[in-house]
This record gives structure tokens, sequence and C-alpha cells, in this order.
């Protein structure tokens, strides 16, 4: 069964966010809230439109996660890439204590 | 649809025609360019104005030669995003030397106010609930032009090197 | 260079102000994402992988120092202390916040500068040769054309809404160092055989999905008719471009599929009932833009000043610099310099806010105040006192700006890819960075000769790896980051397109690769070729038959 999560850009400063349990939205990976089965992916999807239609995020999707652990890690490198921050760039690395993706 | 002309909206006198249904007698109608097309020296015979509606794809060259008996063209934007109109409305008026209501129609949206203004359209079919003010607000967004258009406003250039007074 | 009277400040000023109340109506919901999109995009405003990116308008390339201290501010102020220059001479900056834009975009106004039409479809930055006003073989000014481009096609009430972009590249040097062949329209000034200066017009050539060498439209234009031309072409392609196809919508489609006599005779049909009219280009415009450019207050120098052959004789570090990064200016006792922005560990075409600043006051003591951005994302200071040539290398080395490598291998030509770029579908700056590391040996860069390497991080193209020597092209198969390699592309006036070799590599294969080839050059060249030479003089099977047989 793949899981997933709802990620977008914040609208003020086009950071990468993700919709966290409590229904508002985290930079933080791992307070993302993981989604299973097509039934709350449409209700997680529906409140992800809201949100943008309300100016808090903009052009809301699900991406495909696995669970590692602890940890939630996108399963396509250019979400991981968007997730954990420019590869080039371990300064700018966005998770902390995760690995940014390899060089 | 409201109507926008002359920075206010005005009732509209026009009746849009479906291509099926007949032209009622005395208002003023627009056609497609299709139907003008096959019908034009009947439909300029009538006692009201009658007005054309091209579609993006439909260069007003198609309806050059009967243009004198047009009262109206209503160039259509299918997707803001979707500029030929801005020529269209440019030959109109440049080429052509059409001097009656130019509009906007379709996917008309007051950030592209002033270049259809510029452009040569004198009216807008707008979406519901648009507020006039902003419309007149973005018409004067810009004071300065750089290059010359149907609206002949001095552009920058013509404002550097005035022309000796006669 | 050219300084905004009121009109142009007035402008720019009115612009901020636009788009200031577009943000605030975004912020406050008033507008949606699809309403807003086009409208940002036409002030440079992208919204990518991690963040916003503003790419700022440099008007073919030309910055004064108090605009190069103003991008320092802004990557300091609004950013992350950086700036990245690209293949089109502008700047971008990769994390700006929206509601700090109308800020920025007030702060770059106040220096002259702003970020209008760098995306959308509408007409992007005019370029021009890095060269210009100092090359020798010009035939004049060509940045004096671009500036009358560049304000013809701003704000063009109707050329906003095109199928596609736009891109017009000028030169007017017979050897083109603006890759103007591969440019929406190219204007190539030229002298007719009455020795008028007037322009060869082309059209339809551009790289992205299907790369194509533009077409000579109007063999020669002259000077005043120069804008109803470009007008009549942009009318035709307007209203007959394709729009049901975004892949197809560029100008380089139309000219193919409607051949370019049918379309020259298109653009002169329409150009013949527009020329003589309003858009014809007055003298005085000319010439006061013209004035603009006068060539700054040079001394009369020697042609090879001794103190400078002295420091060559003696510092072969210098030597080696002067002969790769320098080149030949018409004015005796100058110099043209390079400034690499390719050392080996920095993404290329990266600048610190540091270096900006620093760079901005050598350009004051060294190069009346005036540097250029070159489309293969370098710096030039464009007069340089040959005097003075050893002691701003000296200050460039130890800001990491004078990598002896312009033109050679080092001197990669590199997209953001997908570490920032939302359309990417691979990396492309890890590798160009692990290339350049496998290559960082001067002496082997200088013997392996001029080779442009270029890559891209999808198929849009805008490492223009199409016209790389070595082309890499990064694709996604099966979620995994492969690369394509072509060769004997090349953007001067020999204009060619690179040839695919063979099937992709994997990404920790690709460096050998680029290594084998650029081996086998070693093993087959005759008589001091270089590597586009050899490749054209043999063809690619030897090339394709190393490649894989190594594979």
């Amino acid at each position: 069964m793949t899981l997933h999560i709802i990620t977008g850009n914040r609208l003020t400063d086009g950071v990468v966010v993700f919709l966290a349990n409590d229904g508002g939205w985290t930079e933080s990976l791992t307070g993302s809230r993981v989604i299973d089965g097509d039934d709350e992916l449409a209700q997680m999807k529906a409140l992800a439109d809201a949100a943008a239609k309300a100016a808090i995020v903009v052009e809301p999707y699900p991406i495909d996660v696995t669970r590692d652990g602890g940890d939630i890690r996108p399963v396509r490198y250019r979400e991981r890439i968007r997730a954990y921050g420019p590869s080039i760039h371990p300064d700018f690395a966005k998770q902390a204590g995760m690995p940014v993706a390899g060089g | 649809m409201p109507l926008l002309k002359g920075g206010e909206i005005v009732a509209d006198p026009w009746v849009a025609v479906a291509d099926d249904a007949d032209i009622p007698a005395d208002a003023p109608a627009i056609v497609s360019q299709e139907r003008w097309l096959a019908r034009s020296k009947e439909l300029a015979g009538r006692n009201a104005p009658i007005g054309v509606r091209l579609r993006s794809h439909q260069s007003p060259e198609t309806i050059a030669d009967d243009l004198h008996r047009l009262s109206l063209v209503a160039l259509e934007f299918p997707h803001f995003k979707d500029g030929r109109a801005y020529s269209y409305a440019r030959l109109l008026r440049e080429r052509y030397g059409f001097e009656g209501e130019i509009r906007a129609v379709g996917n008309v949206l007051r950030d592209q106010h002033l270049f259809m203004i510029r452009c040569g359209f004198d009216a807008f079919e707008v979406r519901d609930g648009e507020k006039p003010s902003e419309w007149r607000k973005h018409a004067q967004a810009f004071s300065v032009f750089y290059q010359p258009a149907t609206d002949r406003r001095p552009t920058a250039l013509e404002l550097r090197h005035p022309k000796a007074a006669e | 260079m050219y300084r905004y009277d009121q009109f142009d400040q007035r402008l720019v000023d009115e612009r901020v102000a636009q788009f200031r109340e577009q943000v605030a109506r975004r912020l406050a919901g008033e507008l949606s994402e699809d309403e807003f999109k086009p409208l940002r995009l036409m002030n440079g405003v992208y919204l990518q992988l991690h963040a916003y990116m503003l790419r700022v308008s440099i008007p073919y390339g030309l910055l004064s120092s108090k605009q190069m201290r103003m991008l320092a501010h802004i990557a300091r102020t609004y950013d992350r202390d950086y700036g990245h220059f690209t293949t089109r001479q502008n700047v971008q900056f990769n994390w700006p916040k929206l509601e700090d834009l109308p800020d920025i975009l007030a702060d770059l106004a106040s220096v002259e500068m702003h970020a209008i039409q760098t995306s959308g479809n509408s007409f992007r930055n005019t370029t021009a040769d890095q060269y210009a006003g100092v090359a020798a073989d010009e035939v004049e000014d060509s940045r004096v054309y671009a500036e009358i481009i560049r304000q013809w096609s701003t704000l063009h009430p109707e050329f906003s809404f095109l199928p596609r972009k736009f891109k017009i590249a000028v030169t007017a040097s017979p050897r083109d160092r603006t890759a103007v062949w591969f440019h929406d329209i190219g204007v190539i000034m030229r002298r007719n055989e009455n020795g008028e200066a007037g322009f060869e017009i082309l059209a339809g050539g551009g790289q992205g999905r299907t790369p194509m060498i533009g077409k000579t439209v109007g063999k020669f234009v002259p000077k005043k008719h120069l804008l109803s031309y470009l007008e009549a072409i942009m009318r035709v392609y307007n209203m007959l471009g394709r729009r049901d196809n975004l892949f197809k919508a560029r100008i380089k489609i139309l000219v193919h599929e409607t051949g370019i006599d049918e379309f020259r005779r298109l653009v002169d049909e329409e150009w013949e009932r527009i020329k003589d009219g309003y858009l014809d280009l007055p003298q005085a415009e000319i010439d006061r833009i013209t004035a603009h450019f006068r060539p700054p207050a040079y001394e009369k120098l020697p042609h090879v000043p001794p103190e400078f052959e002295r420091k060559r004789n003696e510092d072969k570090d210098f030597d080696h610099w002067v002969t790769v990064n320098t080149a030949a200016h018409k004015r005796p006792g100058y110099a043209i310099v390079n400034l690499s922005l390719k050392p080996v560990g920095v993404p290329p075409g990266d600048m610190t806010s540091a270096q900006m600043d620093a760079v901005a006051d050598l350009a004051d003591r060294y190069s009346f105040g005036e540097m250029r951005v070159t489309h293969e994302q370098n710096l030039t200071f464009a007069d340089v006192r040959k005097t003075d040539l050893y002691a701003l290398w000296r200050e460039l080395t130890k800001l990491n700006l004078a990598t002896a490598n312009v033109g050679l291998m080092g001197d990669i030509i590199c997209c953001p890819g997908l570490d920032y770029c939302a359309l990417a579908n691979a990396r492309s700056i890890p590798v160009a960075q692990r290339i350049s590391r496998r290559f960082q040996d001067l002496k082997r860069q200088h013997d392996i000769g001029p080779l442009r390497l270029k890559m891209s991080g999808c198929i849009n193209a805008c490492g223009h790896h199409h016209v790389g020597h070595i082309g890499i092209l990064g694709v996604d198969r099966k979620g995994e980051e492969y690369y394509q390699i072509t060769l004997g592309g090349s953007a001067d006036e020999n204009a060619s397109i690179g040839d695919i070799l063979g099937p992709a590599f994997p990404s920790d294969k690709v460096v050998d690769a680029v290594e084998t080839l650029v081996d086998t050059y070693i093993d087959i060249r005759t008589n001091g070729e270089t590597f586009l030479e050899t490749y054209r003089r043999v063809g690619k099977e030897p090339f394709k038959e190393r490649l894989y047989a190594a594979a």
C-alpha cells in the first residue's frame, strides 16, 4: 500500500511545506500527515485545495512516501531534493538530521 | 455579461445570436463569422446594426471586404494567454479603418485592459462583480509608452525628439 | 552605458507600483495562482522546487559597478547571499520571498534595473556581444541596437501574449559570440556594398526540444527600418504561431512548417504595409542612444608595456592567465579580461555577495566602472590597461575568480538543474562539478585546448547543451538520473547542432565517458586541431566506438 503526504509551497515565502496532522502546514517532513488509502487521500486533497483557495499554499499535490523507521521518505528523487534541499548546498539542508540527496 | 465601456458598466444593447437561432429583427445583433460570410448581403440590409464575432483563429482579413457594413466586431479571447486578438484589433483599426465598436469577449481580465485599449479595443465583456474603478485604475497604471500603437499616445521616443513647430 | 532618462525611470517605477498591487491582491486571496502566474512571470518571478526565483534583467549583459553592488545587497538582504548568472546574460536569485519581491524590485528600480519580461510569453532579454565596443572586428557597437530593441519590446501591447517566449540576440562581429543563429530573431549588423551599416535579420533559431538553426528572413534591412521589420515578423508570428501545442509554439516551428520562402513572403507583405510609417527609427534617437555608448576616456598607451612583459616572464601563473583569460582589445595598451565564474567546487555561474561587492570595486578601479555578463556565465571587464593586469589578477585570485579556464574544459556552462528547477529531470550541477574536478589540472586543460562543455538538466536546454562541443543532457530513466551525450555542437558563426552519440550514461559513469571522449580526441587530433575541428573532420564514429567499447 503506497503511503502519501501532501506538499506545496507556502504562498508568502515559497518555502516547501507539508500538510500536517493538525490540518496546518509544516516545513518538517516528520511532522507531515501520512495518508493511507484512497478515501483519506481524497479528503486531504480537498483540505489542501481549500488551503490553496485561502491563499495559504500554492498548488499542493500528493507525493508517494515510504516509512523508514521513524522517518518519512519521499520515493521520487525529485521530491527528496525538494524536501531535503539542493544536493550541492548542504548548508541549505532543510530537514535536521536528514541526508541531503546523494552528491 | 457586464459590459465595460468608457470606464463604466453600461447596458448592452447588442444581442449575441447563436448560429441556429433567428436574428431579432430590430435589435443590434452579433453573429458568427461563418454566418456573416454566408449571408452578408442579406444581413447588411437589416434595419438594425449588425456585428460579427471572430474566434481567435479567424483573422479580420476574412471580413475585411464588407467591414463598412458592420457596427461592431467582437474579438474572442478563449484564454487570456491567446494574444491573437491584439493583432486583430490593430489591423481592424489601422489597416482597415474600422471605426465601430471593438469588443473584447471571453477570458477578459483587468490586467490586460491597458494593452487592449492601446490596440484599439473600446468595449470589454467582463466577469460578474468586476469593479469599473479597478479597471480604470489599471488603465492608468502607466504613463510612459515605448512603442507606437493604435491609440497613438505619444511614445517616449516622440517626446524625446519633438518635431520642430510648424 | 545607457542611462535612464525620466521616461525610462518612470516606466520601471510604475511597473514596481503595479506589481506591488498585484502581489497584495495575491496575498489577500483576490487573485488565484492561475491568474497571478502570468503576471508574476511577466516580472521574472518563478516558483521553483524550493522557493520563488527572481530573474533580474541585465540588458545585453551590461552592468555598472553601482548595479553590481545592488545585486550584492539584494543577495545579502533578501536571499542567501549569492546570485547565479545565466546563459541569457541575466542574474537569478533562488530564495526571495513573495512578500519581499515588491521591495526588491523597488531597490532594483533605484539603480535603473528591473525584472520585466524575463519570463512569460513575450520578449525576453535582448542579448548582445560581451565584447561590444571593444572588439576590433565589429561593424558598430551592437549594444546601441540592443537598447533600441529593448525599449521597443518592453510592454508592447500587441505582443505580450505570444504563443511562447521570444528571444532576440544582436551581434555586429563576423565572429559571433552571442549564439545569434540560435535565437528566435537574430540581428547581425553588416555593411552592404556601399559600406552602409544595416542588419541581416534571422528568424527561427532555437534550442529546447527541437534545436534549429535560424534562417535569413531579411538579407539587409537599413537601420531606420529595423523596428518596422521586427514588428512585421512579430505580427506574422503572433497571428500564425501555433497555440495548440506548447512544444510546437516557438517561431522556429512556424518557420519550419511554413518554409522560409513563404515565411519571408508573409513578413515582407506585412512589412510593405507598415514601413515608412511611425515605426521608422529617427536618426536623432540612434544618435541619442549612441552617445551613451561613447568610448571611455582611453589613455594613449604603448601596445606592449615593458613592465607587463616582464611580469609575464617572471610569473608563469600570471602569464598563463593572460593567455587564457584575456583577449585582444582594439586600443593599444588595453586588454579584455574574462573573470571565470567556474572555479572547481563552485556551481558554475554563481557569485557570492562578497564577490559581487569586490568585483564592483575592481570594475571601478580597473575598467571604468562597468562589466558584462556573458552567455557562457562568466563576467568580462572590457577595458583594462595592460599595466593593471598584474594587480587585477592578484585581486581576482584572492576572490577565486581567476581560474585560467575560460573557453577550456573547466569553463562549463550549466543550468541549475534538478537541484533548483521545477522543470528539470536530472541534476546537472553535481555532474558539472565532478567533471570540473576530474579535469582540474590547468596544464591538462590547456593541452586539450578550446572545448565548450554545456550541460542541461532537461530538454528545455537552458544550459545550451545542443551547442556544446560536448553537450550533456540529463534525463530521467525509470526514476534514475541518466546523461545523454552529444558532440559537435557550436554556437558561433559556424553554427551546428550536436549529434547524439548513443545510449545515455548513469550518473556514476558519465564523467568517465567524458574523459574517454577527450582522450579519443587527443589520440586522433593532428596539426593542432581543436576538439571541434577534429570532430568535424572524423565524424562521430571514432568517438562512438571508443565510448561504447569502453562501456
